[in-house]
């Protein structure tokens, strides 16, 4: 019996819960009708052609491409639509922003930093580049809410560095680091060091303005993160700055990455970034609101649950709620949270392939059986207050239960 | 979060994660023991009721509980129904593996549930024995595979936290302010 199988036995037992609320906006999320609309005449009615090729379908592609290039400009403050490279998601455009660089520098063995709270599309090239290409990576240790602090940071920055590369917005535990302030004292240790940001967790909740940031010179995006289709990732570079990509084949509208481009996906990310930026106030008002509804409706009924993350709202991303339900395990909780129509994801080892917890919870000093327990929730401007009203109750209900059974509250 | 696996669960251990049998303590039990620890993310406490019939040694009940994932509990709540009515030397026999088939299968990264589940009944068996003071000659003196399992992975938290070792900790606040709208 394949896996196949036993998945559709397992779904036809799990059944459909009367209410579902998708909180595991982190690892793929859910495309409104107005975005799948955007993309359909992009399949096979128009612009489903090659945007290098001298044809009508492929001149609306690629007009459509630099459409979307030019909203992206716009919204981000950049200086022009070429500093734009589409990938096929936010993994490939941090991978090209570090690989990509390293293989530019090869030759140099120079410095790559990263914080050690990076999404491991950012590590595992970096670590890569270590093996492969001879750079030596360093990672910057952050404090108990996953800050990078600027003086730390610059301790690990010399002459020899050639790349930095610190995330806007934790994707875990939503903790905002202040990019202005590092890029700068990056910059003031060594001017030649290329920053990068992945800021696909800030884009649609932060401002993020590329004419004042005016010392970062790579950044990435991911449209899932933003209610856009699965499939597009963005890297902006800032003019003058030389890459090399590290996929090979046909270049076409890209110079960075071969391959024929996803149109249709591009639109729908387009439409995305309409819809977030349309209201942009307004929408993260939305998520903070519902975010703040969701974890003190859960602190209040929930006993021994910790906050992992920024304190500070003003400091933690808008819609980001990291939270440690003591004496339970994760992936249990995630597992029957699905039973009863609420979906979410856990830093646990248990679903991980090493059966070790989230990197980014060890860093700011969790413990394994904190980290364990972990359960990240990401709100937006489609859920609504009874969502968040019936995933308190659930989360309560299905801590309960699965508290009922641990050994482990007899134990304290 | 950390590297991925699918992890396709039967429906079997499903419907034992959602309905488990014989979960809670057991106040008048023989033996208690438990395997896993809490930093393993994975641990399992059985209780288990003995008595002599017939020149056995049987189980008449057997309870747990469980901190684990869903194929945690569920491997947990099917040993006790498997133990249930056998004499502790059939439930000696109880491997892994029969667990993992017993629940339809279970993905090779949660094997080490089952093999927890195993360590625990082995564990208390011995233990049930140790109090008495009499060793069955069936009971061997060597450690069986899920024994070792079991003890290896209590183990692997100081492996874990050695990783760590160079992780510096800095004390919170003193950074800037968060670029924000």
């Amino acid at each position: 019996m394949g896996p196949g199988v036993s998945v559709r036995e397992l779904l036809e037992l799990h059944g459909r819960p009367p209410r579902e609320v998708y909180f595991d906006l982190e690892n793929s999320g859910y495309v409104p009708p107005e975005v799948v609309n955007e993309m359909l005449p992009y399949f096979n009615s128009v612009g489903y052609g090659h945007p290098s090729i001298t044809h009508k379908p492929g001149w609306e592609a690629y007009e459509a491409i630099y459409r979307t290039k030019e909203l992206l400009r716009q919204v981000l403050g950049a200086g022009g639509i070429e500093e734009f490279a589409f990938t096929h998601s936010g993994t490939e455009a941090n991978n090209l922003a570090v690989l990509g660089l390293a293989l530019a520098r090869r030759g140099t063995r120079g410095k790559i930093v990263v914080s050690a709270i990076e999404h491991l599309s950012v590590i595992h090239p970096a670590e890569a580049a270590e093996s492969l290409l001879g750079f030596k990576v360093v990672r910057v240790p952050v404090d108990s809410e996953g800050f990078v602090l600027p003086e730390v940071l610059q301790e690990f920055v010399d002459r020899s560095t050639v790349l930095v590369s610190i995330q806007f917005v934790n994707h875990e535990i939503g903790t905002v680091q202040n990019i202005e302030e590092l890029s700068k004292v990056v910059k003031e240790v060594n001017p030649e060091v290329v920053f990068h940001t992945d800021a696909a967790d800030a884009f649609g909740r932060l401002r993020i303005d590329l004419g004042r940031l005016r010392n970062v010179d790579m950044l990435t995006l991911s449209s899932h993160k933003i209610h856009g289709p699965r499939g597009v990732g963005v890297l902006y570079v800032r003019e003058g700055i030389r890459l090399e990509p590290i996929l090979r084949g046909q270049l076409s509208a890209e110079r960075l990455w071969p391959g024929v481009e996803n149109v249709p996906l591009i639109v729908g990310f387009r439409k995305a970034v309409e819809l977030a930026f349309s209201d942009f106030e307004g929408n993260v008002s939305r998520m903070r609101s519902l975010r703040d509804r969701l974890v003190d409706g859960i602190l209040s009924r929930v006993p021994d649950v910790l906050v992992n993350g920024p304190r500070d709202p003003a400091r933690r991303a808008p819609d980001n709620a990291n939270l440690s339900f003591l004496y339970v395990e994760g992936e249990a909780l995630t597992v029957e949270l699905s039973m009863r129509g609420v979906y979410v994801s856990s830093g646990s080892a248990c679903t991980s392939r090493i059966l070790e917890p989230s990197h980014v919870l060890l860093a700011i000093g969790r413990k394994h059986e904190e980290a364990h327990g972990s359960i990240l929730f990401k709100t937006s401007r489609y859920h609504t207050e009874e969502d968040i009203d019936y995933a308190v109750e659930t989360v309560t209900g299905a801590a309960e239960r699965l508290r009922k059974l641990s050994p482990l509250r007899r134990d304290r | 979060m950390s590297t991925r696996i699918p992890l396709p669960y039967t429906a079997k251990v499903l419907e034992l994660f959602r309905n488990p049998k014989n979960a809670g303590p057991m106040e008048d039990a023989d033996v208690v023991e438990t395997a896993g620890s809490p930093a393993c993310g994975d641990m399992i406490r059985l209780y288990l009721k003995v008595s002599r019939r017939s020149g056995e040694d049987v189980v008449e009940r057997a309870t747990f509980e469980s901190y684990g994932c869903a194929a945690n509990i569920a491997a947990a709540s099917i040993l006790t129904e498997m133990v249930t009515g056998k004499s502790l030397r059939e439930a000696w026999a109880i491997s892994w593996k029969d667990i993992a088939d017993e629940l339809g299968g279970l993905p090779p990264i949660k094997y080490h549930c089952s093999i927890l589940a195993v360590g625990a009944l082995k564990r208390a068996i011995r233990s049930y024995y140790a109090k008495l003071g009499r060793e069955p000659d069936w009971l061997p003196k060597d450690l069986t595979i899920e024994e070792r399992q079991t003890l290896e992975e209590e183990r692997m938290l100081e492996r874990l936290y050695s990783g760590y070792s160079i992780r510096i900790t800095i004390p919170r606040g003193g950074g800037g302010e968060g670029t924000r709208p």
